[in-house]
């Protein structure tokens, strides 16, 4: 019998050769067809001629995490057939080019092996040597259309939407796909053992990218400022930034936005707080390395208490490390960046639906407490398409702008104005802006200062505002989002972050259907809040699932908590590739049955 | 000067500017400086410049990074916002505070070490952006708060305190600036109020990135035999080229005239600038000719002063960018989130 809407297939490709418009013309028609659909781009640090996957999964019960063990795998990288061909399960099938003959060696006896003389065809077929390379990837997406049973009419509306205006592209796509479809029908068996069947489960939902998704909530949120430093995998942030600045903020009057790509992440960060101290919603989209550079000033803007969002789409460190894998290895040098006493308050979304919303409270929260706020998103949210639920807006929303004193309460102060005193029951001081009035003038320093803004080097003066500092920070463990709670009361809970979420839900599923009763907190934000620390104290052990080596999160938990290190276990994930649920249930049940 | 503490109350005879303010008015809190610090007669300059072009003081923001230069925005203008930065970032922090609102009068102070060399890059960059600031390079040649190590600037062969003397070259701002394409460059001496001023005053006018170098020597660890920058070898080898008078047109005042031709440039907001050529073949607008010149008395070890080069041709920053001729830190909300149909709608390209 054949498997509806549940398997996996991962494509082997050259980069720079085009594969990419092909493998999101497939995604996109999964989803199209109504099937929840997830793709994962593992790619190169590199722009051509190195080897390059893309992963995509179907599965009706829509979980997105990566899969592990393909059915099909369509090997289009003659460089990687050995490990490619080894990733296939048993019982499984590989697509390969059959223009030239494939090394015997390779031959597995578990696995059907489908050949298609790809380049062969587009070489009959096309003239142009750039458009037999790129057209032999169409030409695959049209033989999987025969073995998967992709809807025809939902690939052509594709195209159609695609290369509107390009009717000679749009008829050499056509003509390739066409190619392809007709030879899987001729001589390969088809439809597969497992295949696709329009569904009924997309049609609230659309295929967004993270990094999309956190440049909307920053212009949602009003970011009118933005600085950066071109780095992967933040780079498409702000490409997309300005991209929706250009559709939603030019104005006969000119551009309501202003984006600066700076001369390197220390200008990046700089620039950043010269906006948001001069009265902007400014931001800065980075990575880890980006991160490191940003250091120093990050400490002034806790300091000085000035408001700005840094948005750190998280990849492989050390180092230059792994640029485009993903990774949750800033936690720590984000939570207290910078030298001395620092704390910063950190969100983790966990898709792009939550990367468009948390960028939003970013603002406020960093407004209202006067302090840098990192969203840290990761390279697998950032750069893949994720099936999420359509995004919303709610128009009665209005920006936090936090303790802000105009001219005329400036002027209606019965005596001077101090910047960093009187404070509110959230240990925040009212400021003021630059270019409003004479009567809230002040100094900003990152030198010692005492409550009223004024240079100090005396001891109490300095541990009054640097012991404020701390009590703010506390208070706003009050204000960021509550973690997500589920469970029934389980001995065991699993505390997990951001992007792990859907692998260890999936993971879930499978390990209570197996009688295993585990509790699930998902952690969105930093500090901690009270809920944090109940969830901890109500069972006997909890396992962190994270993605890094050396337990960042699981370390943030015992060193703010107080909690006994012995009842948080890790299971760590930090090869570069997004967690999958086979991880989970693998990682669990063994430190469960050491336990 | 402000390094002597005066009385809050003003002599009611002191003169006022348009806006019923007198100099005193520009001030800030004392200076905690050396006594006889070149950078406390740039801060007399600046406090005079502000003060003759009626600029009101809450539209000012004084920026700085580290180092006894970026003390001084302290010293003057004490009704602006001001921001004591980090090492080197000044420039950063400006471009940040001139994108949030553009109709802050921004001045930046900084120093040798902060701008020629943790800095350079920023400042480079400020330059090709033509960020519209007045940014003050306050010289000596030395860093100072760490107790007397050369700078960028040092001269070759200058000695140290020690007597070291010092085996690399100098780094140019003027020179640096011209080759970025920058578009107001002025060097200018502490000790030369009646040339610093009226620079100043023309920076703060320009519609762009206006770099005046201000020689400005260290008394405490630049300021003996041997140093290039002391006060007794500036004035030796300080050649003033150019002296600068600057017009507002609202209140056209006689100029001083001195000998030899004058040129006049107009300014982007209208006002005039009119210069005194004391050389007779020196063009401030023909890039080649004045990189030439600058290097030829560079190398005979001359330091001409005055305003070097101007070109009023090319936009600033939000020119650059087309932004909004509104400050981005004053357009409502409603300008700024599109709203719940634009997204319902924009959710169709993610299908």
């Amino acid at each position: 019998m054949a498997a509806i809407n549940d398997f996996a297939l991962k494509l082997a490709n050259v980069n720079g050769t085009g594969s990419a418009s092909a493998n999101s013309l497939l995604m996109q028609a999964i989803f199209r067809m109504g099937i929840p659909v997830s793709g994962k781009n593992l790619f190169p640090s590199n722009i051509q001629g190195l080897p390059t996957w893309y992963e995509i999964r179907v599965n009706k019960e829509g979980h997105v995490a990566r899969a592990e063990g393909f059915d099909l795998f369509v090997a289009m990288n003659a460089e990687t057939y050995g490990v490619d061909i080894a990733e296939v399960r048993s019982g499984g099938f590989v697509l390969y080019d059959s223009s030239w003959p494939l090394d015997p060696s390779l031959s597995r006896k578990d696995v059907t092996f489908l050949g298609v003389p790809l380049a062969r065809l587009c070489g009959e077929s096309f003239v142009d040597s750039r458009e037999r390379i790129l057209m032999k990837n169409i030409a695959y997406a049209g033989v999987l259309m025969a073995l998967l049973e992709i809807d025809r009419a939902v690939v052509d509306k594709l195209l159609e939407e695609k290369f509107a205006g390009k009717p000679k592209l749009r008829e050499s796509n056509q003509r390739a796909l066409e190619l392809g479809r007709r030879f899987a029908v001729e001589h390969l068996p088809h439809p597969l053992p497992f295949k696709l069947a329009p569904m009924d489960a997309t049609r609230d939902s659309v295929l967004i990218d993270g990094n999309t998704a956190a440049a909307l909530g920053c212009l949602y949120a009003g970011a009118t400022v933005a600085a950066w430093y071109p780095i992967t995998p933040a780079t498409s942030l702000m490409d997309a930034f300005r991209g929706f600045c250009g559709e939603y903020r030019k104005s006969p009057e000119g551009m309501r936005a202003c984006i600066v790509q700076a001369e390197d992440e220390l200008a990046a960060i700089g620039m950043t707080m010269g906006a948001g101290w001069a009265g902007a919603r400014a931001f800065t989209s980075t990575a880890g390395p980006g991160i490191s550079l940003m250091g120093e000033l990050l400490g002034l803007a806790y300091y000085a208490e000035i408001p700005i969002v840094i948005v750190d789409v998280q990849r492989v460190g050390p180092s230059t490390g792994m640029p485009t894998r993903t990774q949750q290895g800033d936690i720590l040098s984000c939570a207290y960046a910078s030298h001395g006493d620092t704390k910063h308050v950190l969100l983790f979304p966990a898709n792009p639906e939550e990367c468009f919303r948390l960028a939003v409270v970013a603002f406020d929260l960093a407004e209202r407490f006067q302090t840098p706020v990192f969203m840290l998103s990761d390279l697998d949210i950032g750069m893949n398409d994720w099936v999420c639920p359509r995004f919303t807006w709610d128009d009665s929303y209005r920006p936090n702008r936090g303790r802000v004193l105009g001219a005329d309460e400036l002027r209606a102060l019965a005596g001077p104005f101090t910047r960093y005193w009187p404070v509110d029951d959230e240990y925040v001081a009212a400021r003021t802006l630059p270019g409003v009035s004479e009567k809230g003038a002040y100094f900003t320093r990152g030198s010692g200062h005492n409550k009223l803004g004024g240079y100090t080097e005396t001891p109490s003066e300095y541990q009054e505002v640097i012991d404020r500092l701390a009590a703010k920070h506390r208070a706003a463990a009050h204000a960021v989002p509550a973690a997500l709670l589920d469970g029934t009361g389980a001995r065991t809970g699993i505390i997990t972050l951001g992007g792990c979420d859907a692998a260890v839900r999936e993971g879930l599923v499978g390990l209570r259907a197996r009688g295993m009763e585990l509790d699930l907190m998902r952690v969105r934000a930093y500090p901690f809040g009270p809920e944090v620390a109940a969830f901890i104290a109500a069972h006997e052990r909890c396992v962190v699932i994270e993605q890094n080596r050396d337990g960042q999160l699981r370390t943030l938990l015992v060193n703010e908590l107080g909690v006994d290190p012995a009842r948080l276990v890790s299971l760590l994930s930090y090869g570069g590739f997004p967690l999958s649920a086979h991880e989970v249930v693998a990682g669990i049940t063994s430190r469960m049955e050491k336990a | 000067m402000t390094s002597i503490r005066k009385p809050a109350v003003h002599h009611p005879s002191l003169t006022k500017n348009a806006l019923g303010l007198t100099f005193r008015d520009y001030e800030g809190s004392m200076s905690t400086l050396c006594a006889g610090c070149g950078h406390d007669s740039v801060t007399a300059a600046i406090v005079r410049a502000f003060w003759e072009l009626d600029i009101p003081p809450h539209r000012v923001a004084k920026l700085s990074g580290i180092g006894c230069s970026s003390k001084t925005p302290t010293y003057f203008v004490r009704g602006a916002h001001g921001f004591n930065s980090a090492h080197g970032r000044m420039p950063a922090l400006a471009t940040g505070a001139v994108a949030a609102n553009r109709e802050l009068v921004t001045i930046g102070i900084s120093g040798d070490g902060d701008s020629l060399s943790i800095g350079l890059g920023h400042m480079c960059h400020a330059i090709r952006r033509n960020l519209r600031m007045l940014y003050v390079i306050e010289n000596n040649g030395v860093y100072g708060l760490t107790k007397g190590q050369f700078s960028a600037s040092s001269d070759l062969g200058s000695k140290s305190k020690r007597g070291e003397p010092n085996p690399m070259r100098p780094i140019d701002p003027a020179l640096l600036a011209l080759s970025l394409g920058a578009t107001f460059i002025a060097r200018s001496f502490s000790g030369d109020k009646e040339q610093l001023v009226p620079i100043l005053k023309a920076g703060l006018r320009h519609r762009g990135f206006a770099l005046v170098d201000v020689i400005s020597p260290c008394v405490t660890f630049n300021d003996h035999e041997g140093s290039t920058k002391s006060y007794a070898e500036t004035r030796r080898r300080s050649l003033p080229l150019v002296t600068a008078d600057f017009v507002p047109p609202q209140n056209e005042i006689a100029v001083r005239f001195g000998a030899g031709e004058t040129l006049a440039v107009t300014m982007h907001d209208g006002s005039t600038l009119r210069l005194e050529k004391v050389a007779p073949d020196y063009e401030p607008r023909d890039p080649a000719a004045v990189y030439r010149y600058l290097h030829e008395r560079q190398a005979s070890g001359l330091v001409p002063t005055g305003l070097l080069y101007v070109d009023e041709s090319l936009g600033d920053m939000h020119e650059m960018n087309h932004t909004v001729a509104r400050p981005l830190t004053d357009l409502p909300f409603e300008e700024l989130c599109p709203g719940s149909a634009a997204l319902d709608a924009l959710m169709e390209d993610f299908r």
